[in-house]
């Protein structure tokens, strides 16, 4: 016992010691426990920048789950905030959370997004057997009468999923948005099943979670949520051509502290840019149901900027927050 | 063939050594848990869950396990009815109704072994039947909605509280009990905190596993300093056992009947193996007759409700994989269990996690045969250890209790918490109120309060919406039987009391 206090007091004295001269590994914060979305960022970017050689040493990576990221929020901003060594794992569920005050107050100006190298793309699915062919069929119907199409989702009210058909819905022209129906389920699995079962008109969810139910050819897929279409999924039309201006993607990316210089920042970018450009991480997109999605540096920063704004502003409207 | 195939990755994972021998362990105190008197599967597993997280297990090896210490409960618990004339269990009470009898004429050898060979044609047909109608009932769930979840979930405290009591109003308040509970938490819809006075602890909800060893285990304790350690001795010597190789061949059609009957019941939510049992031994004594002896100490009156129960407790894991609905409290505790390895039971199971599906039944067979090994030869080993003193193994179950639940959290808020269970558990066993509808009610109240929500919102509040479909109304029709039944049928029906010298 006194000799494990001992090697921990020593090993916290020589960090203490090292930590500001920046010659110690830089220190990935994936804010959740292992196994999760924000571990596998995390353990893959690190492990790539380190073979690429973006990076001398390997990356630590720390878990500090709580909070739904919150609690390692509040640890970059109030106690890392000017440390470059720091990469922070974040997804879209981060700047969901920071739009509707999830963390405590902290805002999304608190740090520096960095950027986001692949996104799980946002679908909009029915039933094989639905009458809905195009997104504009299911808008169509839902301005003439909203309580005819509910929607199934695997986040709950308010959630990522939630906000996808409204984005779409408002795009199109249609404004009520409180009057649209929304279940959340337990799982983008649950929402499917109860879609294929005819109890919910539409899914919205994540590519990764239709999958299998695509190859069984039990869905349809009316949209997917991105720039271009798909690699792999050719056939599936992007909701942009369908003429609902609509990216929503669940993407993987890293935020860096606030108070880091614009040398650092622009630094980080430059090596996420390159683990975009490898062929470790194309594989790693491939083998985990993502699909490239590349935004970094100061078009990144706007990006989320952008997501923020226009997610606070969905959620008031249908009040989930004040 | 795709069962074959789909046994093969099953044994391809449960026949690794490391996982055997789990099996082998759990079936070795499984049949101790249940061959104690008091403590039945249900206290069993949820005493152990804590420990396959302490000791760090994967997903399939804590499945394997578990399982087998539930399928050994069943096994365990005939040993004291027949020999001590205590049930180990409410499904093993039953069997104490020919088996002590027999016990006392001096065949508690035969009884013992006879029982045995119906535990396991009951639980190796049940686990066929598993096999071959999960897959089928997976696809069912495309027709289940949120109306249909919120009938079914009611089925299951209906007929819970119809056929676990003998007051239906103690059963009521029971799953009120629990559906309070449940409430405690921040509101999946609203993110408002709900009857949690402002405390930290309390905004995660109250976790079953607390609730489930505070209730069970503890409570168990509180019994025993109650009756300050009075332990119970085993009356009956047992001398040579042999294999009753006539007895095992002229029961062969009633243990076959008895496994049918076990079966269907175990797959009614909320039934279990309790029922199974009952309605194996009401429906062997019938066709037996007058001249069958039944409650003087024959062979069929062991076998019937020994393959029933067992049957009932692999039909029990068919609701409880497919629909995420348990059939019986042990199924229920089981899916507390799958719920924190982050399993989530339902339709998709099959296909998202078949190898912990087809893991699972490849070693509940495994279990099978290991337990049928294992209780033949070693049933004297079993009778030994029953011998032991309460006073040695109560202080036991109490500290792995402690042990296992501040390793799951790691906060002393859990386990005051665990005490505050086990006192209410205490009072309520005390009130004759059963505590297997708290737990259901724990477990599935937030399930069943969604699905009512999302049930609103898609009918616009409608409450017509919640029987607007066949299989609802056939579900509610069939909870308020289930529920209003058993008070009718009391009277014509009593159910059989143990008997006492």
């Amino acid at each position: 016992m006194t000799h494990h206090f001992f090697k921990a007091f020593v090993m916290g004295a020589v960090l203490t010691i090292s930590a500001p001269t920046s010659v110690i590994a830089a220190e990935c914060i994936a804010p959740a426990n292992p196994g999760g979305g924000w571990d596998f960022t995390c353990r893959q970017i690190g492990k790539i920048m380190y073979e690429i050689g973006a990076v001398d040493k390997p990356i630590q990576v720390t878990n500090m789950a709580g909070g739904g990221g919150g609690l390692a929020y509040g640890h970059v901003v109030n106690e890392r905030d000017t440390d470059a060594d720091l990469i922070v794992a974040a997804s879209s569920a981060t700047s969901t959370r920071l739009a509707q005050n999830a963390y405590a107050g902290m805002t999304a100006d608190q740090v520096r997004f960095v950027g986001a190298i692949g996104a799980d793309p946002g679908v909009i699915v029915v039933a094989a057997d639905s009458p809905f062919k195009t997104l504009g069929d299911m808008v169509d119907a839902i301005k003439a009468n909203p309580g005819s199409v509910a929607f199934a989702g695997g986040s709950a009210v308010g959630g990522f999923d939630h906000l996808k058909p409204l984005m779409i819905l408002q795009r199109g022209g249609f404004t009520d948005i409180t009057k649209v129906k929304y279940i959340g389920l337990d799982g983008g699995a649950d929402a499917i099943t109860q879609t294929v079962g005819g109890f919910t008109q539409v899914m919205t969810g994540d590519m990764s979670e239709i999958v299998g139910f695509l190859k069984a050819g039990e869905i349809r897929v009316l949209a997917v949520l991105t720039d271009e279409r798909v690699p792999g999924f050719e056939k599936i039309p992007t909701a942009k051509e369908q003429g609902f201006d609509v990216v929503a993607v669940n993407w993987r990316g890293l935020y860096v502290p606030k108070g880091v210089s614009d040398d650092t920042f622009n630094e980080w970018a430059s090596k996420l840019q390159q683990v975009a450009d490898s062929d470790a991480w194309k594989e790693a997109m491939v083998a985990n149901g993502l699909a490239p999605f590349t935004k970094v540096g100061g078009d990144f920063q706007s990006y989320v900027d952008g997501l923020v704004t226009e997610i606070r502003q969905l959620s008031k409207d249908i009040g989930v927050i004040q | 063939m795709e069962i074959i195939d789909n046994l093969a990755l099953g044994f391809s994972i449960a026949l690794s050594p490391y996982t055997l021998m789990l099996a082998v362990i759990g079936c070795f105190l499984g049949t101790i848990i249940g061959a104690l008197p008091g403590l039945g599967p249900s206290n069993g597993v949820a005493i152990l869950i804590p420990l396959t997280f302490t000791l760090g297990l994967d997903a399939t090896s804590a499945l394997v396990l578990m399982t087998s210490v539930y399928y050994g409960a069943m096994y365990g618990g005939r040993i004291s009815s027949i020999l001590l004339n205590i049930p180990g269990d409410e499904p093993a009470l039953m069997t104490t109704l020919d088996g002590y009898p027999m016990a006392k004429a001096g065949r508690g050898g035969d009884a013992l072994v006879l029982s045995g060979v119906a535990s396991f044609v009951g639980a190796f047909l049940a686990t066929i039947g598993l096999m071959l109608l999960a897959p089928m009932l997976a696809r069912v769930a495309y027709l289940f909605g949120p109306a249909e979840y919120f009938a079914l979930y009611m089925l299951a405290f209906c007929t819970l509280g119809g056929m676990a009591s003998n007051n239906q109003a103690k059963a009521a308040i029971a799953s009120c009990i629990g559906l309070g509970i449940a409430m405690i938490g921040v509101d999946n819809s609203s993110g408002l905190p709900r009857l949690t006075g402002g405390n930290l602890h309390l905004m995660d909800g109250v976790d079953f596993l607390v609730a489930i060893v505070g209730l069970f285990a503890i409570s168990e304790v509180f019994f025993f300093i109650e009756s300050h350690g009075k332990g119970s001795s085993i009356g009956i010597k047992l001398e040579k056992v042999t294999i009753p190789w006539k007895d095992i061949y002229e029961t062969k059609w009633t243990m076959l009947r008895a496994s049918g009957i076990g079966f269907i019941a175990g797959i009614l939510p909320g039934a279990g193996a309790s029922l199974g049992s009952f309605l194996a031994y009401m429906s062997e004594k019938s066709i037996a007759g007058e001249k069958g002896g039944f409650g003087t100490g024959v062979p069929k009156g062991v076998a019937a409700p020994e393959a029933g129960n067992n049957a009932a407790a692999g039909g029990a894991l068919v609701p409880m994989l497919t629909l995420g609905v348990p059939g019986s409290g042990t199924t229920a505790v089981l899916l507390a269990l799958l719920m924190t390895l982050n399993i989530t039971p339902g339709p998709t199971l099959f296909t998202d996690r078949p190898e912990v599906v087809w893991g699972l039944i490849a070693s509940l067979l495994i279990a099978n045969v290991v337990l049928l090994l294992m209780n033949v030869p070693m049933v004297k080993i079993f009778v030994r250890i029953l011998q032991v003193p309460a006073w040695i193994l109560l202080p036991g179950v109490t500290m792995v209790s402690f042990v296992g639940i501040y390793s799951l959290s790691g906060s002393y808020f859990d386990l005051v918490l665990m005490v505050g269970f086990g006192a209410l558990g205490y009072v309520l066993r005390k009130l004759d109120i059963p505590t297997v509808p708290v737990i259901l009610g724990i477990l599935l109240g937030g399930h069943m309060e969604d699905a009512l929500r999302r049930a609103m919102v898609l009918s616009d509040g409608d409450v017509a919406y919640l029987v607007s479909s066949p299989i609802a109304i056939v579900l509610w029709v069939a909870a308020i039987l289930g529920f209003v039944a058993p008070m009718m049928l009391r009277k014509f029906l009593e159910k059989p009391q143990r008997v006492t010298d």
